[in-house]
């Protein structure tokens, strides 16, 4: 099936050029919480992809029949009415997973991206573009997280995945002239990094600038 | 059909009305059809922490429950329910913690042994703490760390343990290690057991008759030379 430029647009944008964190800055606030190490960013990111998805499909279907007024809540709704769904199915069928999400729920609801594209996106498109465009953003987001995280938990902890990388002999405590780099525990370093990030990026993509 | 004005009042307010009794209706329905089994697994969640705590983890689903049949009773002491452990090791006795963290509810259990002043193991859990921070105290290796403290002072009193910070010494009690960067989290364990185990002992809990303590006063003197051999051994 041949996706057409504006379907591709709406997947591939999100990844590079458009975005969500690096270039639409939005969804900072988790970027900085969970990255602390890999496993958290990468369930996150895992989680947020999915709501994203779901409820761009659901607003998208709706969004003829909306009143303008009321919106934003109707999207609020829907979001909130999802993510309580999906926590019960989830309870009652993989109560283990249900566990390690109960404490990302509540990130994810508040999560800008979640609203930034509902009202800037699925709005004013199709049901199959804003599906791929939530997947898009969700992909998008998920790699500037495990970026982050990845530097700040091997500098942060030594570790990555809960696995030492960094040999227990080359600590100070140990004998060696190692220690971890405790600023990068705290999400003062997770914002500069972030910056590092969308530093780079923008390097990389100058001919978008205008 | 013409098209509706969908700006209109009376839409809006029928719209509104309408999608908040069908998200309820929804709602509703999905949470009574699923409330056995969630309750189910938090029946068999709950007993899988209390076996954690007497460093029984990673068993299974089914294998937790037989575990937990085998060895485990409640009971109740004054109105305050603990359980009691008939493991390899000897009776455990195991009190439920609960207390605040820095985001939501943290609780726990601790396993003491059946002098009631050394900890066999610990478990501890928490609903909203931040993932890699405060949601370390879920991890064995904090965990681990309270394993052969003791919670009792030296007169048979009730002082608990304290979790501090790299470099500070905890005033009359012993102490683990806090995790760097939760200091909040930390901390409330620290209180959540202090509080918890508190009302236990002000109801006399920790109380023994004389034959407890004296041969209590045997045990440590055996104990303590068989520790010293151990060392030499390693």
């Amino acid at each position: 099936m041949a996706l057409s430029e504006k379907t591709r647009e709406a997947f591939l944008g999100p990844l590079n050029k458009n975005n969500p964190v690096v270039v639409q800055i939005l969804g900072i606030c988790s970027a900085l919480a969970v990255t602390v190490q890999l496993k958290p960013a990468l369930v996150m990111g895992i989680a947020v992809t999915i709501i994203v998805a779901l409820s761009n499909v659901v607003i998208s279907a709706l969004r003829n029949t909306i009143p303008s007024r009321i919106r934003i809540i109707v999207q609020l709704v829907v979001v909130a009415a999802l993510v309580t769904l999906v926590s019960a199915f989830l309870k009652a069928f993989a109560y283990d997973v249900s566990v390690a999400l109960s404490v990302y729920i509540g990130l994810i609801i508040t999560n800008c991206i979640l609203m930034g594209r509902l009202e800037a996106y699925a709005m004013s498109n199709g049901p199959l573009d804003s599906f791929l465009d939530g997947l898009g953003n969700g992909f998008g987001y998920m790699w500037v997280l495990v970026v982050v995280a990845f530097v700040r938990e091997l500098f942060g902890s030594g570790t990555l995945m809960g696995f030492r990388i960094i040999p227990n002999s080359w600590y100070v405590a140990n004998g060696g002239v190692y220690e971890n780099c405790g600023m990068m525990v705290m999400p003062a370093m997770a914002l500069i990094l972030v910056g590092c990030v969308i530093w780079a990026h923008r390097s990389l993509n100058k001919e978008e600038e205008k | 059909m013409a098209k509706i004005n969908t700006n209109s009042n009376v839409y809006t307010i029928v719209y509104a009305t309408i999608l908040v009794i069908i998200v309820a209706v929804l709602l509703a329905v999905v949470n009574a059809a699923l409330k056995p089994r969630q309750d189910a697994n938090v029946a068999l969640d709950q007993k899988k922490q209390i076996l954690a705590s007497l460093n029984e983890r990673n068993l299974g689903d089914q294998l937790s429950e037989e575990t937990y049949q085998k060895l485990v009773s409640e009971e109740t002491f004054d109105s305050l329910t603990y359980y009691v452990a008939q493991t390899e090791d000897g009776t455990k006795f195991i009190l439920p913690v609960y207390g605040a963290g820095l985001w939501g509810g943290i609780w726990g259990y601790i396993a003491l042994n059946d002098d009631k002043n050394t900890i066999y193991g610990t478990y501890f859990d928490h609903s909203s703490e931040t993932p890699g921070l405060g949601g370390e105290i879920k991890t064995e290796a904090f965990q681990n760390q309270f394993i052969g403290k003791h919670v009792l002072n030296a007169n048979g009193e009730f002082v608990g343990l304290g979790i501090m910070k790299a470099g500070q010494t905890a005033d009359g009690m012993e102490q683990v290690d806090a995790i760097s960067g939760a200091t909040i989290t930390s901390k409330g364990v620290e209180t959540m057991i202090i509080t918890s185990i508190q009302a236990y002992a002000n109801k006399g809990f920790f109380a023994k008759t004389s034959s407890e303590i004296s041969e209590a006063i045997e045990t440590s003197e055996t104990s303590e030379t068989s520790e010293t051999i151990k060392v030499e051994e390693e």
